[in-house]
């Protein structure tokens, strides 16, 4: 094969983005309506935001008591959601499993999106965003590896560079009608399966690691957190896959959406026992730490805020585990369905205030002080989920025809001469 | 008899155990050693008392004063003791300790110092009561009367500070 | 597989790094003296101009053979909080939204020291209240910290001395470090801090009582202006009953080495392992 000079490689890219481009731009009343719809959510956050930066975090539902809230829930939920494209990689590249084969892809650009989402929540959620290269070397200083924020930017970095890099790299080839190189994306993709365990793992330990948080202090929460991620992130790819084979000419087989969904059951067992054990150990220790977790499931006092969210969780995983667990409703779409989004919104509570909340409440010192967040919270975390759910929307744009065949080079070019 | 040679014995071991730790012991009640501390709090023109009682004889007598300084109320050890307790009948001027050892106002801890001892080894370490000046460097004494009233030292309740704001979900 | 290209451009982009890290804002923890000390002076400059009264801001290091303690009776607090507004007063807090570096936690005497029945915002006409006792809590300046260590910018870190203190030019107001106390003794500026107008204090450091930004952590720094000059911290002059002890650990003749050797001591959450340099004690 010939060797590219730069301005081949110049002409390709162009090729390849202008394509992309014309591909976003190109879409139904449906399509549009999304985008418009996802566009606003995001305007909305801006300006939520712009509010934020200009009075301070005082604009959140957060205090000294609880610290940390609403976005950095969502931001260990999303990386949860992240680390979920290696149920995917599994089977497909270890097990050699060709129905899986095809649509690892997607998971990569879930990984993309939700990467994205998760570095945007931290990002809202510093004090001095305008500090943020503070962390970056050799302009800042990174702590590691004493610190294990320093370790979650690095993970998090590569892991996205990685499925970016992975992705990017099969469609630009497919775009050019050539296999991709398997010699650099194999062992990238390999490599991508210890760093879904490996962003997950540094997660849980930021707050396995603080001994002033009993209720995160505890050796359950990397392997916990690690069971609920691979449930939450095939719930919604098992989504969008039948979405896509509903709107557009790809298809996904039958067998590839149950494997996943089987393979979601393992892990939603996997996340109710290491829950039912973490719920025995306080319960039954009955010591001062009991606290933390009676205030998730029962309230302290007159604090009840989060009862329900804790019982909905409960029920949702529970309702989940028993869809996907029973062949007979995995094939029937309709509850496979509901299983998803059951096992979405369970995870989603459970990480989301099931986590960071009763981690701070009560506080160090024994003040219960309840969050809840404001409406400017959700307003700016609307926003950066339509901005990761608008770049996953795009992204599959260009995606989807690009495996089916339908977007290529030589197709581009013909249709230009033809054009001309 | 017993039980005062038992304490002062205590007392002893007390000492000699803190000069055994290292610790620079507090020099003991019948050592007088002179410290700078402030001037002693008298109220406005009560000083000297021999002004008046250099004329008057003595009343050894244990009685309720109702001729003069009827503001003194006495709640020290009120059931066991009264004035000339620890100030000196035939000169007014100064205290007495149980020796009869004259001690001047300016001295007074030394007098406190006889019933509170641990106190009083408190106060010399600078562990009990206000310390004043830098801890590297001059340090000052109170005397023990600048913040208890002799006759009635316990402390009154105060009016607290006002509390911390509990925290609120709206800050604008 | 790296073509000259690729490395050239890797290599002007590190020295473009090292210039810009060489001539911008840089961690005082590592920034040499005279970066510091124009820093200050840029400071001082930035302050008077902001609150019409010539600042002073210290840059005092460590004095040698010195590692400060600090020991509170309490079986004298009354929990009168006057160390709360002295402290308020001394280093510059914010009045609204409202800091406070120390916090009096009223408890029972029948329960102990015990946080889960604890209250801080007691308000009663007269302190102290039959049957309770108080206990104040603020940076317990570990010499183990947990908050150090988590610090992803490297923004706060212990003095030999044993202060913690926070550079808050550097922090980013992530918050890991309020996570990661267990003594609550972190605060975060929420919005624009308000000092009124006069109340400021000129006497400053560059690492303690100098007036924070917004999106900034804060806390005790045991009045690291008084303290590096040989002074009392604040909350020790002003208490009324005498509970609050400080000094050098390392002299032998100190008031708190007389205490840890002669009174009955304890340490908030010793089992966490934080060596607090904070001692409470009951000196009767």
């Amino acid at each position: 094969m010939p060797h590219e000079t730069a301005i081949d490689s110049i002409r390709l890219i162009g090729g390849f983005a202008r394509g992309s481009a014309k591909l976003m731009l190109r879409g139904n009343r449906a399509y549009w309506g999304w985008v418009a719809f996802l566009g606003a959510l995001i305007v909305s956050g801006a300006l939520a935001y712009s509010g934020q930066v200009r009075f301070g975090l005082g604009v959140t539902a957060m205090r000294d008591q609880v610290s940390w809230g609403f976005y950095i829930g969502n931001f260990t939920f999303l990386v949860g959601v992240a680390a979920a494209a290696v149920v995917l990689v599994i089977p497909a590249y270890i097990y050699d499993w060709k129905p899986i084969r095809e649509i690892v892809i997607y998971g990569e650009l879930l990984a993309i999106s939700a990467i994205t989402m998760c570095l945007m929540f931290v990002l809202v959620d510093i004090g001095r965003p305008d500090r943020f290269w503070h962390l970056i070397p050799p302009f800042g200083f990174l702590n590691f590896p004493s610190s294990i924020l320093a370790w979650d930017v690095l993970v998090l970095n590569l892991y996205f560079a990685v499925n970016l890099a992975v992705a990017t790299h099969i469609l630009y080839r497919a775009f050019h009608g050539k296999p991709y190189i398997k010699r650099l994306v194999v062992p990238l993709v390999l490599l991508s399966v210890p760093m879904a365990v490996g962003i997950h793992t540094v997660t849980a330990f930021l707050y396995n690691g603080l001994a002033a948080r009993p209720y995160w202090n505890s050796s359950i929460l990397a392997p916990q957190f690690l069971a609920s991620a691979f449930c939450s992130g095939p719930a919604i790819l098992l989504v969008v896959l039948q979405l896509l084979r509903r709107f557009t000419p790809f298809e996904i087989q039958d067998a590839a959406i149950r494997k996943i969904a089987e393979l979601m059951a393992y892990a939603m067992f996997l996340n109710l026992f290491l829950h039912g054990a973490e719920a025995f150990k306080e319960f039954y220790s009955d010591t001062q730490h009991l606290l933390f977790t009676r205030y998730w499931y029962f309230g302290v006092g007159s604090h009840h805020t989060l009862v329900p969210y804790a019982w909905s969780a409960v029920a949702l995983n529970l309702i989940a585990f028993g869809l996907f667990i029973s062949p007979t409703t995995r094939r029937n779409l309709i509850t496979l369905n509901i299983g998803c989004l059951a096992t979405y919104a369970g995870v989603y509570i459970e990480k989301g205030m099931g986590l960071i909340i009763p981690g701070l409440t009560p506080d160090t010192l024994g003040e219960i002080y309840e969050y809840y967040p404001t409406v400017t919270e959700l307003r700016v975390a609307a926003g950066i989920f339509a901005v990761g759910f608008l770049l996953f929307t795009l992204m599959l744009k260009v995606a989807v025809p690009i495996s089916l065949g339908e977007f290529m080079e030589k197709r581009e070019a013909a249709a230009a001469r033809a054009a001309q | 008899m017993r039980s005062r040679a038992i304490g002062i014995a205590l007392a002893l071991c007390g000492l000699v155990r803190l000069a055994a730790d290292g610790t620079k012991p507090p020099a003991a009640g019948n050592q007088p050693e002179h410290l700078e501390v402030p001037p002693p709090p008298f109220s406005e023109g009560i000083f000297p008392c021999s002004n008046c009682h250099a004329s008057m004889p003595p009343d050894r007598h244990r009685r309720e004063l109702t001729a003069m300084h009827t503001d003194i109320v006495l709640k020290h050890d009120e059931t066991h003791r009264w004035c000339l307790d620890c100030h000196d009948a035939d000169n007014r001027d100064v205290l007495h300790l149980a020796s009869g050892e004259h001690v001047a106002f300016e001295e007074s801890y030394r007098l406190c110092g006889q019933c509170h001892g641990e106190k009083y080894r408190d106060w010399r370490a600078g562990v009990h009561g206000r310390r004043t000046g830098n801890w590297n460097g001059a340090k000052t004494y109170l005397l023990c009367v600048q913040c208890h009233n002799p006759h009635q030292p316990r402390f009154h309740a105060l009016a607290p500070k006002p509390a911390p704001r509990p925290p609120n979900r709206t800050m604008k | 597989m790296l073509s000259r290209r690729l490395f050239t451009q890797s290599a002007v982009g590190a020295a473009a790094g090292m210039i810009l890290t060489a001539c911008g804002p840089k961690r005082l923890y590592e920034a040499p003296k005279d970066r510091i000390k124009a820093a200050i002076a840029d400071l001082e400059r930035k302050y008077k101009e902001q609150h019409g009264k010539e600042i002073a801001v210290s840059d005092a290091g460590p004095m040698p053979g010195v590692h400060f303690a600090y020991a509170l009776d309490i079986s004298r607090c009354v929990g009168c909080r006057r160390c709360v507004y002295a402290c308020v007063a001394e280093n510059n807090q914010s009045r609204d939204p409202q800091i406070h570096w120390i916090r009096v936690f009223e408890m029972e005497k029948e329960k102990g020291v015990d946080f889960s029945h604890a209250n801080p915002y007691y308000n009663p006409a007269e302190v102290p209240e039959e049957g309770h006792f108080y206990i104040p809590v603020s940076c317990q300046q570990c010499e183990n910290p947990p908050c150090t260590k988590v610090c992803p910018t490297g923004a706060t870190w212990a003095k030999k001395d044993g202060i913690v203190v926070i550079d808050y030019d550097w922090c980013i107001g992530c918050r890991y470090c309020m996570a990661a106390c267990p003594y609550g003794a972190r605060h975060f500026n929420w919005a624009q801090p308000t000092i009124p107008e006069g109340e400021i204090n000129p006497n400053m450091h560059y690492l303690g009582n100098r007036p924070r930004p917004k999106g900034v952590v804060e806390k005790c720094t045991f009045c690291i202006q008084r303290s590096r000059a040989g002074r009392y911290p604040a909350c020790v002059e002003v208490c009324p009953v005498g509970a609050r002890k400080f000094g050098n650990i390392l002299d032998a003749d100190s008031e708190i080495r007389y205490i840890i050797e002669h009174k009955r001591v304890l340490v908030l959450k010793e089992e966490l392992n934080t060596v607090p340099r904070f001692f409470y004690f009951y000196a009767t």
